[in-house]
């Protein structure tokens, strides 16, 4: 992972598994609620990212792709809601606010949203954005704060951990 | 008995008449292909209150089309869940409200339940108990269905459902909406010997299912062939199709006749969207009739969401004196803890 720059973070993976490693290392380093968006054409590993997320939170079981469901909630932990969004089948940002969609957010709660340009300013912020882009077989993948709180997420998650 | 069925559970609005003497009498959906169309991608409209637009003039068309008037009617049954709550709860609504005016039961029933016993509305109809391979755009699963209310699921997808696969990967391919249907169009006419992609999970013991990995099989196989060919010709594409297809098909049939083998049964019964499928139908009933098995499927026009399954569901319930249910709905709901009546 490269970069001094708080705010960003990025590198290359050469896998599924590489994928789902990601996954659990921001899972480790979250704070205990928020937003992500996740960014990144069909098939670049959005959903599978999210499973390697709520695997490293704990959950283990399915992670199934909530393309048509628009949504799947998880309860990792006892503490925290985790709610999966596709927003990829919306045709107006409108369906956002008509879907009830705003009533999912709150405190010790996770949102990770994926296709969030489907309801672009309907949506509360990210804390964190994660593009994928599709670069060989395997991913480029870039990690950007959107808020204090993502930005001090991504500084554990580029600082390595103290030895001693 | 002379049940009115409501489905709201996504963004299909769904109302028909179902009479347990004289069967399916009327039967209403309200989709919106040609808007989707013109977009090049699907508009849902998930909007709540497109629902409660449809709701009643749905009804009224399926009075209507059926000679009957609301005062005929013996009990109402709406979707309960799961699908999204604020579209549930029109439904729900709409189905209490009239419940309460009228003075008849309301029974809220489970989507599934209505999807597995929607081959039950064709003719002949199979007996139970069988094996259902329930196969869609949000759905893919194999259940042991013993009777009404009693499901056992024996398998599913741990990703993408089947009917997903096949839309984003004609996507992929860059074909017009509805990509999922044009494509197996295509890929009839494809070399089935050209191209192989994988078939996660096929030797598994298990009954479960992945389709994402196939997704991104068919963007790499894309992006290498572009590397040597440089276009994607009309051939070269329809091979895609078909490689696809192929390997959809062999899990599917593969999966529901170890299904079958597990647990004994010897009827097959196939719902949801992709049970529409040529290529599956004549996979599931050449491999079927080799064993002395028979496949049933529900009236294509029942394959989809709609009101007809959870009419006819509701009237299996009430006629059973399942207790009926009180005014609620259930996004998330567990199809195998379901009372039995």
């Amino acid at each position: 992972m490269g970069g001094d720059d708080n705010s960003v973070v990025d590198g290359y993976l050469k896998d599924e598994q590489a994928t789902l490693a990601l996954g659990a290392t921001v899972a480790r380093h979250l704070p205990s609620g928020g937003v992500i968006y996740l960014l990144g054409d069909l098939g670049a590993g959005k959903t599978t990212f999210t499973r390697g997320l709520l695997n490293g939170l704990g959950h283990i079981g399915r992670v199934k792709s909530p393309t048509y469901t628009l949504v799947e909630t998880y309860t990792p932990t006892p503490v925290l809601t985790l709610h999966h969004f596709d927003l990829y089948r919306f045709g107006d940002p409108m369906e956002w606010e008509d879907a009830g969609f705003r009533d999912y957010f709150g405190p010790d709660t996770l949102c990770i949203v994926e296709w969030p340009e489907k309801a672009a300013g309907a949506l509360p912020p990210a804390d964190l954005t994660l593009q994928l882009t599709v670069e060989g077989t395997g991913r480029h993948y870039c990690l950007t704060a959107g808020t204090p709180t993502g930005t001090a997420c991504l500084r554990t998650i580029s600082t390595p951990p103290a030895v001693g | 008995m002379l049940v009115l069925g409501i489905e709201t559970s996504c963004d299909e609005t769904g109302v028909a008449l179902y009479d347990t003497e004289a069967g399916l009498l009327a039967h209403q959906l309200h989709t919106q292909m040609a808007m989707h169309a013109r977009y090049g991608g699907v508009v849902p409209e998930l909007a709540s209150r497109d629902h409660i637009r449809r709701a009643i003039p749905l009804m009224e068309a399926c009075l209507a089309e059926a000679g009957r008037t609301l005062k005929d009617l013996d009990a109402v049954a709406y979707t309960r869940g799961p699908g999204l709550g604020g579209a549930l709860l029109v439904g729900a609504s709409v189905a209490n409200a009239l419940a309460f005016g009228l003075g008849i039961p309301v029974v809220g029933v489970h989507h599934l339940e209505g999807h597995l016993l929607s081959p039950l509305l064709a003719d002949p109809k199979p007996d139970f108990p069988f094996v259902a391979l329930l196969v869609s755009g949000g759905h893919t699963q194999l259940m042991a269905v013993h009777g009404i209310g009693q499901y056992e699921i024996l398998g599913e997808t741990l990703d993408d459902a089947a009917g997903e696969a096949f839309d984003k990967t004609a996507k992929l391919l860059g074909l017009p909406y509805p990509g999922g249907p044009m494509l197996s169009r295509l890929a009839e006419e494809g070399d089935p010997q050209r191209f192989t992609l994988p078939r996660p999970m096929l030797h598994a013991d298990s009954l479960d299912m992945s389709f994402s990995g196939l997704k991104t099989a068919v963007l790499t196989l894309v992006t290498q062939t572009q590397a040597t060919l440089g276009e994607i010709d009309e051939t070269t594409r329809k091979d895609i199709c078909r490689a696809f297809q192929e390997a959809i098909v062999e899990v599917l049939v593969t999966k529901s006749l170890k299904a079958l083998r597990q647990t004994g049964m010897k009827r097959l019964v196939v719902a949801g969207g992709v049970g529409a499928n040529k290529q599956l139908r004549a996979g599931l009933d050449t491999a079927a009739a080799r064993r002395g098995l028979e496949v049933f499927y529900p009236p294509l026009s029942l394959c989809t969401d709609n009101g007809a399954m959870i009419a006819y569901a509701g009237a299996m319930r009430l006629s059973q004196r399942s207790p009926a249910g009180s005014f609620g709905v259930a996004p998330r709901w567990d199809l195998t803890t379901l009372p039995r009546p």
